[in-house]
């Protein structure tokens, strides 16, 4: 533990050409995360959170700016060092899931611990842990086609977290859940935050940025709030049951 | 509260206390717990109102207690409170018209109230969370409640999301 943050990313800028014309979907934005830190980012459609993670998990190239993971530069590796370094220290979840279609659930997810250096006894272990918080041990042995879009999101971040990652990166991790199954997500985020685990996702899910330690807000490419959440005025004798008014 | 109030009484008769304990244990934590002083003005208001009556109940050795029970006009009352539909909820406009006026007049900027806003929205949202998770899991009643609240918190969020984008 060197004490360096989790992520620090300075003068961060993202430009996509798009038929000739320059279109800028990140203009310029410093962050800083720290080791155990839980960060949401939030922004209407189009405003580079997105791309801002995607970066940040190397899936995309920055424009310029520089990316430091846990007090190593990352911006100018190569393809093959992200690949190294994300095998190594970060889990990622995609907006669309990416399993492997030819290998089963519990496959998909022991995976990563595996190729991190788990013995086989470990990995397993890890998977029934987080398919069990899931909600998904009985479809182990399934196939990710015989799930539904919500099943194969929970796998993707049982898979992300199946190596113990320094850091998780994830992009919408309930947008296609519902509210139950947002539930089962909700919590294990919450375990493994408690247990030190460094989160920075993306969601437009309420539920899932107010338990963030900080939320970031973007619009147009730049970072327009960022701050930890207020605690809420009670009155002397309410409970929190008075943010839940009744008409009649 | 005037109208839970009936139709705790079209199921029976009821005095007081008992009204508030059965709407404690209905909406568990999610309803703040009316206090006993605000029952009896209510159930004061509806007898004067001639929704329902009161009985005298003697008891030993203690004062006569008062049984509240619904009159036919307060089964009426209550039959048109079921029947119609109920007015959906009502659009934030405090602070939509902060949101709009505000800047006009140089008092605060647009992107400040909006901030501050989404914070408190959030707060608010984790208050709800930790309400869930001390809620028992059996109220099926008081959980739907909150996640009620949570979802009009989404759709106030999601709106304060359209106002920053489109206002200038």
């Amino acid at each position: 533990m060197t004490g360096a943050p989790a992520i620090k990313a300075i003068n961060l800028v993202k430009i996509y050409q798009s038929g000739g014309v320059p279109v800028p979907a990140v203009r310029g934005i410093d962050m800083r995360v720290e080791s155990g830190e839980f960060v949401a980012i939030m922004g209407p459609s189009g405003s580079g959170k997105s791309t801002l993670v995607h970066m940040l998990g190397g899936l995309d190239v920055r424009t310029s700016g520089e990316i430091w993971l846990d007090g190593t530069r990352a911006d100018t590796l190569s393809e093959s060092g992200w690949a190294l370094l994300r095998r190594q220290k970060v889990g990622f979840v995609f907006q669309f899931f990416n399993l492997v279609a030819n290998m089963t659930i519990a496959d998909n997810v022991e995976l990563p611990a595996l190729l991190g250096g788990a013995s086989p006894r470990q990995a397993r272990e890890r998977r029934e842990y987080l398919l069990g918080e899931l909600g998904l041990t009985e479809r182990a042995a399934a196939a990710p086609a015989q799930l539904s879009g919500g099943e194969q999101q929970r796998v993707a971040l049982a898979r992300a977290l199946a190596n113990q990652p320094r850091l998780l990166l994830a992009d919408e991790p309930t947008g296609n859940l519902d509210s139950r199954n947002t539930k089962d997500v909700l919590r294990l985020l919450s375990d493994v935050h408690k247990k030190g685990q460094t989160i920075v996702l993306v969601t437009h899910d309420a539920r899932v940025a107010s338990m963030a330690d900080r939320v970031v807000s973007l619009l147009d490419g730049e970072v327009v709030d960022d701050g930890a959440l207020p605690r809420t005025r009670r009155r002397p004798m309410g409970t929190v049951g008075d943010v839940v008014e009744l008409r009649g | 509260m005037r109208l839970p109030l009936l139709a705790l009484l079209a199921k029976e008769p009821a005095h007081g206390y008992e009204l508030k304990h059965a709407l404690e244990k209905t909406f568990g934590d999610a309803y703040p717990s009316p206090n006993i002083g605000q029952i009896y003005v209510t159930l004061g208001r509806l007898e004067k109102d001639g929704f329902v009556r009161a009985v005298d109940v003697e008891q030993v050795n203690r004062p006569n207690k008062k049984v509240y029970y619904l009159t036919a006009t307060g089964r009426e009352k209550l039959d048109d409170w079921v029947d119609e539909p109920t007015e959906g909820p009502r659009v934030r406009d405090e602070f939509f018209m902060k949101l709009v006026l505000a800047p006009l007049t140089g008092i605060a900027d647009r992107m400040t109230l909006v901030n501050r806003q989404r914070r408190h929205y959030l707060s608010l949202m984790r208050d709800l969370n930790e309400l869930a998770e001390r809620t028992d899991p059996e109220n099926r009643v008081a959980l739907l409640l909150i996640e009620g609240a949570m979802l009009h918190l989404q759709a106030d969020l999601d709106w304060l999301e359209r106002c920053q984008e489109e206002l200038p």
